[in-house]
């Protein structure tokens, strides 16, 4: 099954990509509040029998869910926007504190050619916040880099016991049109 | 009106808990929870108010064969209830939750919680879709909570009204690092911590 995402042939592999690197470091547990830049990667997700795709009201309910994956002997991922991040802050103590693997794929807002405003503030503090916390964050300005960072990050995460985040910028996502 | 002794309730919850795995919530229902009496089963938070339930969802999914039952106050619920929306959607058969509610932030000086006001947990849970939620006041009302919580196809979430005595404090390891490891190992042998 091919995504159906515009523009280039690079473009149209990277949600494809990150959902083969989930499969191979064998995560059963994804967990989401849904934006735009994830919806390919959700539906492989959702359409994968081994998966339990979970939607989020707020997504530090994610980092929870993901410490409760671990402990049951399940390995997570957590989809989520920029602004999301913001959310998540008090609640990436418990993944940092108790060691627990933890890999996010966050989709910017805010940042490359950003048309609304409210999302700016958080655009520009994604990386800040997680760091202050201690989370390892991979930076993707381009769609062919999506893969190794993410396969980084899983590694960091997984055989590392790390607490690792993956950024994907406007510019791999493209920035929100705003128009019918 | 008539409340349950905190600490009687908790080990009423968990007697003869054998391979039950439990989360507890941060403060009171720690204590409590270490009160009834330590285990390597039972993942006890310290912190990441609003966690519990969430955390107990994910080991649910993975552990669809064991139970596992959530103790946590009413207002490290409150902090996460949006969870129990999430909880509901995914239906877990294995996951029960009891809030030892007794309508106070105790541990940061007794603050009144929404509980005291009006805010019923048993009929949220209903409303968003557990399968049973109820609320317990007495001897008779814990007896049908325990048997709920400990056997009832869920979710479920029963509120026990609990009095507001402080009680003795009973800590438990306070390494989450520990505290996660050993959890592991007993439920999934030592390769999980290898």
């Amino acid at each position: 099954m091919r995504c159906a995402v515009p523009d280039s042939a690079a473009a149209m592999d990277w949600p494809r990509q990150i959902f083969e690197v989930l499969k191979a470091y064998e995560v059963r547990q994804v967990a989401h509040v849904p934006d735009a830049g994830h919806a390919a990667l959700i539906r492989m997700c959702e359409a994968d029998p081994a998966i339990r795709t979970v939607t989020l009201t707020t997504e530090e309910e994610g980092v929870a869910l993901l410490t409760g994956a671990y402990l049951g002997g399940q390995r997570g991922c957590l989809l989520m926007q920029s602004s999301g991040t913001g959310n998540t802050i008090n609640m990436l103590s418990l993944v940092k504190h108790c060691r627990i693997p933890f890999l996010a794929i966050v989709t910017m807002r805010g940042e490359w050619g950003e048309f609304n405003p409210w999302q700016v503030p958080m655009g520009l503090g994604t990386r800040p916040a997680l760091e202050a916390l201690g989370i390892a964050v991979h930076d993707v300005r381009e769609p062919g880099a999506v893969k190794d960072a993410v396969e980084a990050a899983a590694k960091l995460a997984f055989n590392s016991f790390q607490q690792c985040a993956v950024t994907i910028s406007q510019r791999v996502l493209g920035a929100k049109a705003f128009k019918d | 009106m008539a409340t349950l002794e905190r600490r009687a309730a908790v080990r009423a919850i968990l007697a003869n808990r054998a391979d039950t795995l439990v989360v507890t919530g941060l403060g009171g229902t720690c204590w409590d929870v270490a009160a009834a009496g330590d285990s390597p089963n039972t993942f006890y938070l310290w912190g990441a108010m609003g966690a519990a339930a969430m955390t107990g969802l994910g080991i649910a999914l993975a552990q669809p064969g064991r139970r596992v039952v959530v103790v946590t106050g009413d207002g490290e619920l409150l902090m996460g209830l949006g969870s129990l929306a999430t909880i509901a959607v995914q239906k877990p058969e294995n996951l029960a939750i009891a809030v030892i509610d007794n309508e106070l932030f105790a541990e940061t000086g007794r603050q009144p919680t929404h509980t005291g006001a009006g805010v019923n947990l048993d009929k949220v849970a209903a409303a968003v879709g557990f399968r049973d939620a109820m609320v317990a006041r007495d001897e008779a009302g814990l007896a049908k909570a325990v048997t709920m919580l400990r056997t009832a196809p869920g979710p479920v979430l029963a509120v026990l009204k609990v009095d507001a005595e402080k009680k003795p404090l009973v800590m438990p390891p306070r390494d989450g690092a520990y505290l996660k490891d050993r959890f592991r190992e007993a439920l999934l042998g030592t390769a999980a911590i290898a």
